[in-house]
Parts: structure tokens; sequence; C-alpha cells
């Protein structure tokens, strides 16, 4: 017996097989390394992590209050001598602290909106694709009606209707951009449910509602976060569309859209107001969507959906 | 057979249209009737007599469902009802009026999207890998994350404001104020189709019917157009549905930074203002554009793509 052992470790062609064996089963650590060679994507991954420290940290650094009107420097512009870097606005708001501020505003939707898309979207298409027959069909035809809709114009619409709370905004966002999410979840699900792996959890009795949870979703993990990161850009763009057209976040409240919209007001006296909010949102979501494009090419390499 | 198999097909995602029909009328329905304040929830309170008088020429005393059934009616003869709030207007007019400049403004970017985003798509897929095809690239991801009502601020600024060109806005039919809101509008559906292009490009210039056109001694841009644009055109036309939808949309933001009367304008107009037949009746109209281009798209890849077979269950 110990004898086979070693004729086997001995062989270099096994030995060569038992190392892509290693290789195959850290799928995840060779998406990394691939992930790392994207030089796109890493610097844009440095950028959004600075990003994400400045505007969390930034205006508690900084000696104005985003509400604070500075009368003695109304529209002034960028300067180090009155303290206002980035310059203020008609009411002589700091635009660096509004600009940060708003950040978080946008980021938060952006995250929170994907959460909630990223929810519905995966246990939708994940049930969907695990039943099948029937069921599939029909919530497949469901997220097909959906799909034709003016989807904007429904956000619109919920706004609209429903008022203009932050919290809305997140669902409103969520809530109709979990379609494709669906779509994606079902696609893999339908390809996992007949693996060894889970239909022998089937022989054992696992219920149904366990193997989605801990067999079928934990293996589509990749898949999601490549799209989840493709759907945070997304999501921000809308949030600060719906700003920008006064239909989004309120004052005192703002978002690098809302932030766009005033600057775009007064840019022809003071385009200070309107560069630097639309310099922040177009970095980040410069630099998402080069990490969406670096995470797809690095987890699944031929698979472009 | 082939010929045949496209027709069943189109007939049959004809008739699939008609549930997303409906439900987007109804959502849209009910949305609106559930909203808090009323069209005539002004700033000055109407007498009860008049309140009811006007409740009852637009029908809304009626019970929920009559009202639906009632709107549902009057949407097949495709009459969308009178508008709310610009008053002596119907909804159709309101949109027969907006609607051309939406087009033109529109279609002109769908266009240009379309010529210049494969134009620059294909010649960075032949110059793949090298720092040309980087940096178009760099740019087309630029063009997809910068907003449009970014743009739009920036061209203002710098092309009318500083330059003084072009005027920074109005609408009045002729070609210098269609310039900067179509460029807008192109923007990003230039950056996506030329992504698009230069990937199936590259994967269609690997192929291996190409490399044999290639070794028979084609010239290069024979292989090109007669061989490799058709197919690697496959996946822009798939996008030119939700192209539109984008176009629609951005059109809203566009219409309303170069001050253009165009349907979006009114929408957005009509959202502020409650005014419930309006926006329903944009809502449904871009619908059903959407809806329908997507049809048509839908079945021009089919009949374009012959690798599709219809011969099964679709």
């Amino acid at each position: 017996m110990s004898d086979s052992v070693n004729t086997i470790v001995d062989d270099p062609f096994a030995a060569a097989m038992a190392e892509d064996d290693v290789r195959g089963r850290s799928l995840w650590m060779d998406a990394w390394h691939r992930l790392l060679k994207n030089r796109a994507a890493v610097i844009s991954g440095i950028i959004m992590f600075v990003m994400l420290l400045v505007v969390l940290f930034g205006p508690m650094l900084s000696p104005w209050e985003g509400d604070f009107t500075d009368w003695d420097n109304t529209s002034s512009p960028p300067s180090l001598e009155t303290g206002h870097w980035f310059g203020t606005d008609a009411v002589g708001r700091d635009i660096l602290v509004r600009t940060l501020e708003g950040g978080r505003v946008s980021l938060m939707v952006g995250l929170v909106a994907t959460l909630v898309s990223l929810v519905i979207g995966v246990t939708y298409g994940a049930i969907a694709g695990y039943y099948g027959g029937f069921t599939d069909r029909f919530m497949m035809r469901v997220v097909d009606i959906i799909y034709a809709l003016p989807f904007m114009f429904f956000v619109i619409l919920l706004m609209v209707v429903f008022g203009r709370h932050i919290v809305l905004i997140f669902v409103a966002i969520g809530a109709v951009n979990w379609l494709d999410m669906a779509r994606i979840v079902r696609g893999q699900t339908l390809g996992l449910k007949n693996t060894e792996y889970v239909e022998a959890a089937r022989a054992c009795g696992v219920e149904h509602r366990d193997i989605i949870r801990r067999h079928i979703i934990p293996n589509l993990l990749g898949v999601v976060m490549v799209y989840v990161t493709l759907t945070i850009p997304q999501v921000i763009l809308v949030e600060s569309f719906l700003s920008f057209l006064g239909l989004g976040v309120q004052e005192p409240m703002s978002s690098w859209g809302a932030l766009v919209n005033d600057g775009a007001q007064d840019m022809e006296s003071a385009p200070w107001t309107l560069i630097f909010p639309a310099a922040f949102l177009t970095v980040t979501l410069y630099c998402f969507n080069y990490i969406g494009d670096g995470m797809r090419d690095a987890l699944d390499p031929k698979d472009h959906f | 057979m082939r010929q045949e198999g496209i027709i069943h097909h189109a007939t049959s995602r004809l008739l699939g249209l008609i549930p997303t029909l409906l439900v987007l009328i109804t959502i849209a329905f009910f949305m609106i009737r559930v909203a808090p304040g009323g069209p005539f929830d002004g700033e000055k309170v109407l007498p009860p007599e008049i309140r009811a008088n006007l409740d009852a020429k637009y029908h809304l005393d009626e019970p929920l469902m009559q009202q639906y059934f009632r709107y549902l009616g009057q949407i097949i003869t495709l009459d969308f009802g009178p508008s709310f709030q610009y008053k002596d207007w119907t909804v159709n007019e309101l949109i027969a009026q907006g609607f051309p400049v939406s087009l033109t403004v529109g279609g002109l970017a769908m266009v240009l999207a379309f010529f210049v985003g494969t134009a620059i798509g294909i010649a960075a897929a032949l110059r793949q890998n090298t720092a040309a095809d980087y940096s178009i690239m760099g740019i087309a991801m630029l063009g997809i994350s910068i907003p449009n009502f970014v743009v739009a601020p920036l061209l203002i600024l710098v092309l009318a404001v500083y330059a003084g060109w072009l005027p920074a806005g109005g609408w009045d039919w002729s070609i210098q104020r269609m310039v900067l809101p179509v460029i807008t509008l192109a923007l990003p559906a230039i950056a996506y189709i030329a992504r698009l292009t230069r990937g199936s490009m590259i994967e269609v210039l690997h192929s291996n019917y190409i490399r044999t056109a290639r070794a028979k001694g084609l010239p290069g841009h024979l292989v090109i157009r007669r061989h490799a644009l058709k197919p690697a055109l496959l996946p822009v036309i798939s996008f030119m549905g939700p192209a539109t939808a984008g176009l629609i949309t951005g059109s809203v933001v566009i219409e309303r930074i170069y001050s253009i009367p165009g349907l979006g304008s009114y929408f957005v107009q009509g959202a502020l203002n409650r005014d419930y037949t309006l926006v329903m009746g944009v809502v449904i109209f871009y619908g059903v554009i959407i809806i329908l281009l997507n049809f048509i798209v839908d079945i021009l890849y089919s009949w374009m793509n012959p690798r599709i077979r219809f011969d099964e269950v679709m």
C-alpha cells in the first residue's frame, strides 16, 4: 500500500498533476493573482480606498462644517489663504466639505442599493433556477416583463409618488436593479443544481431551502461579486441623475449629483462649484468600472455576459 | 424553412408583448393613483362644489377599478385623455408637440453613436494591445463613466460661454442648437458601442475563417468589410435596444439642461406637478417605444445571426 503511494509521488507527471490539483482548488487565489496583474484595476482599487478614507474622515478634519455659511467668502475661488481649498458656493459654504459629505451619501446609496438588489436578485434567481419547471418559467417571464419597462421613469415615478426620502432612494433603485442579477444567478444555478455535491446533499435528505443556502449560493459568489462591482457605479449614477433632476436627496443632505446640479446653476460665475463634485463623481465611476472589468476578467476569463 | 421560422418567432414574440404592455399600464396607473396629493391640491383650496365638478369631469369620483378599466379602454384607442395641468391641451397634443423634438435629438444621437462607435471599436481592435488601443479604450471608459449631466454643463461652459461658438441652449430646429445636445447624448452610447465592437471584433479576427480569408491573400480591408464586420456587429445590434432606452432616459436630463421643449421636459414637469394623465401618457408612450424597439432589434438579430435556429422551441 505504502509502496504504491511512493511510486505515485515519485512519478513526475503525477506530481505535476497533483500541483495542478492544488492550483485548481485555490480558485480564489488564482483569481486574486489575475486581478493583481491587472494594473488598471489595482490602481483603481487603491484610488477608491483612498477616496473612501477621505470621504469618511475628511469632513472631521476640515475646519468647516458642511452647512456653515462663511459670509466673508461667498462664491470665492479655491484658495489656501481663505482656507477654502475648493472655494465656496454662492452662500459661502465650503465646497470641499460639501463634496466629501455628498460623497458619503453617494457611496452609501451605491452600496446599500446594490445590497438591496443583491438580496432580491440572488434569492429570486436561485429559487427560479433551483426549482425549475413551471416555477422557473413563470418567475423568469415576470423578469422579462419588468425588464421591458422604462426603468428610469419608474424610479422617477416612485420618487414623485412616495416623496424624496433617502431610504426610498435605496429601495427604489435596488428594487428596479435586481433583474440582471436574477438572470445571471438563475443561469448559474441551472448549472449548479445537477452537480454531484448538490445531488449528494439531496440524497442525504437536506431540505431544498438549506441546499440553496449552503450549497448553491456560496458557489455563485464569484459571478455575483463581479456583478456587484459593476452595479455600484450604475446605482451611484442613477442616484446622481435623480438628484440632478431635483428628485433625489434633499437639503441639507447632499450628494454628488445634487452638488453638480447646484454647480451647473452658477458655473459661469463660479465654475469650481461644478468642477470639484463632478470630478469626484467621475473618478469614482471610472474606478469602479475598471475594478468591475478587472474582476470579471479575473474570475471568469471566458464568460463575458 | 428559415423564413417561416423567423415569422413564427416574430409572431410569438409579438404576442408576448401584450402582458408586458398590460403590466406597464397597470403599474403606471395604480402608482400614480396611490400618490398622496391630487392634481387639484394647489395653493388655493377649491370650493367643494367646483372640486366635485372637476372630479366628475375627470372621472376621479368613480371607484378605482372603474377608472382603471375606463383608462384601459382609452389607451386601446390611443387616447391618453386631457392633461390635468396644461388646461385645454390633451396629452396626445403634448406628445405630438414634444416627441418630434426628442426624436430628432435622439435619432441623430443614435446614428452618430452607431457610426462613430463602431469605427472607433474597429480601429482599436485592429491595433489590439498597442498604446493606441489602450488610450482609445481608456477614453471610451471615461465616456461611460462621465454622466451626461456633467458633460453637458462642461461643454456649455467651454464651447458656449468661454469660446462662444455655439448657443448654450434653446431650440429652434437649427443645426447650431442641435450640435451640443446630440453630442452630449451620443457620448456614452459611442463609448459602449466602441467597447462592444472592439471585443467582438477581436474575437472574430481570431476565428478560423478569417485566418482562411487572410491565407488566401485577401487584402486586410476586404477581410474586415466582407467577412468580419457582420458577425462583429451582432452584439452592437442587440445593444441597440438598451441603447434606445438609455438615450430616452438621457434625453430627460439633456432636454432640461439645454432647455429643449421635448417630451422629457414635459415628463419632469408633469412629475413635479402630479399631472396624472400626462405622466402616465409619457411613461406608456415611451414604454411602448422601448418595447417595440427591443422587439425589432431581437428579430433583426436573429435574422442576421446564422447561428440562431428556429426549429427548436424558443
